[in-house]
């Protein structure tokens, strides 16, 4: 019984699984706070991949759209054993956020109007309106470095708040007139590094 | 089918989805008003949620947006569309890696994107603000006046202050 529970542990496919079902879990904040801790278990704890090969991962995972966290689940997931080892992963890093939210809908509900929870989810909602108002900030400061990246912010936040256009758009937009700026402008290689 | 629509709605985010899920919000919010039962009310709910909750918030939207509207079912296809098209995606670049880190498309594209982003964020806070500051209260103003001083002075960490304005709320605005 041992015996089989410590070949069970030393599976690849479980090892891949709770590796990402961990993360899932004690990462709050989103995938940027994620990225250290996935450096942290694959790189200098399972040996799962070089410095060198995270950092790739790391490019590929923010260069790609979607999800930060299911992108470097699936990349290092896909390293190891390919596409079930991907699917794996990814369930894994997918699956507590899946009960989290469903458990406190079913609190949520259960409880009902009661006045306190209704102030505690104001004040939540105040102080995380501050934090996406900071974000935006900081976040600003690093690319708004010309003429051309205030003008496609500007447009970008008129678009979806003023004229309600499907956010799609402006990051279609975006994607066109950096591939124009950057034909005109070989030379000026800004835009804010990422960080 | 009701299924194919939440995979489609969330499949879009694992599409157009750049620069982390501040940038998402917009995006999400827009598939959430798709399907009628979710006001800006509980989306700003669900983002204030997101902050204090473990994972993703594209993933805790789809699940939640999911399961409102068609139960086990509908949160499973919802995040089921964030995922598979990263899924794809990124295994399609895993064969093409060095390519893609040397790619001046990705490059020059990423110069229009990272404004955008700054735009969605910013029209996240108003989204957000709507459902908030519908009657200007003192107590939800402190709150946000508090919060961008605690990060900005003082560094606090996000859970830190959100837990904090949550028993502030239930003390003060219940």
């Amino acid at each position: 019984m041992t015996d089989k529970l410590k070949r069970l542990k030393e599976n690849m496919y479980v090892q891949l699984f709770l590796s990402f079902f961990k993360l899932g879990l004690f990462t709050i904040g989103g995938g940027m706070a994620m990225v250290p801790l996935i450096q942290g278990i694959v790189v200098d704890e399972k040996h799962w991949m070089t410095e060198e090969e995270a950092v790739d991962c790391i490019a590929v995972s923010q260069g790609l759209p979607g999800v930060i966290a299911i992108n470097m689940a699936t990349y290092i997931g896909h390293q190891k054993k390919g596409i079930p080892g991907a699917v794996t992963a990814t369930l894994g890093v997918i699956l507590p956020s899946f009960i989290i939210i469903i458990l406190i809908i079913k609190i949520l509900s259960g409880i009902g109007d009661n006045r306190f929870v209704n102030g505690a989810l104001t004040g939540i909602k105040a102080a995380a309106t501050g934090l996406i108002m900071f974000s935006a900030y900081k976040l600003g400061k690093q690319v708004l470095k010309g003429w051309f990246q205030v003008a496609l912010a500007l447009c970008a936040f008129a678009a979806i708040v003023l004229l309600d256009v499907n956010a799609i758009w402006p990051i279609v937009g975006g994607i066109i007139l950096g591939l124009i700026y950057t034909k005109f402008r070989p030379e000026n290689k800004d835009g804010g590094e990422e960080k | 089918m009701i299924y194919i629509r939440l995979f489609l709605a969330f499949a879009k985010i694992g599409v157009f989805g750049f620069g982390g899920g501040m940038a998402m919000l917009p995006m999400i919010y827009q598939s959430a008003q798709q399907f009628g039962n979710i006001s800006s009310d509980e989306f700003s709910n669900l983002v204030g949620i997101s902050q204090v909750t473990p994972g993703p918030i594209a993933v805790n939207a789809a699940t939640y947006v999911g399961f409102c509207t068609a139960g086990y079912g509908g949160a499973i296809a919802a995040t089921m569309g964030v995922a598979v098209p990263s899924f794809i995606l990124v295994t399609l670049t895993c064969y093409f890696i060095n390519k893609f880190k040397e790619s001046n498309v990705i490059k020059g594209a990423f110069v229009g994107i990272r404004p955008v982003t700054v735009g969605l964020i910013a029209a996240a806070v108003i989204y957000m603000g709507q459902s908030v500051f519908v009657d200007i209260s003192l107590i939800p103003v402190l709150i946000l006046a508090a919060t961008l001083v605690l990060i900005c002075k003082f560094k606090v960490s996000p859970i830190t202050i959100v837990i904090g304005a949550g028993v502030i709320g239930a003390l003060l605005c219940g």
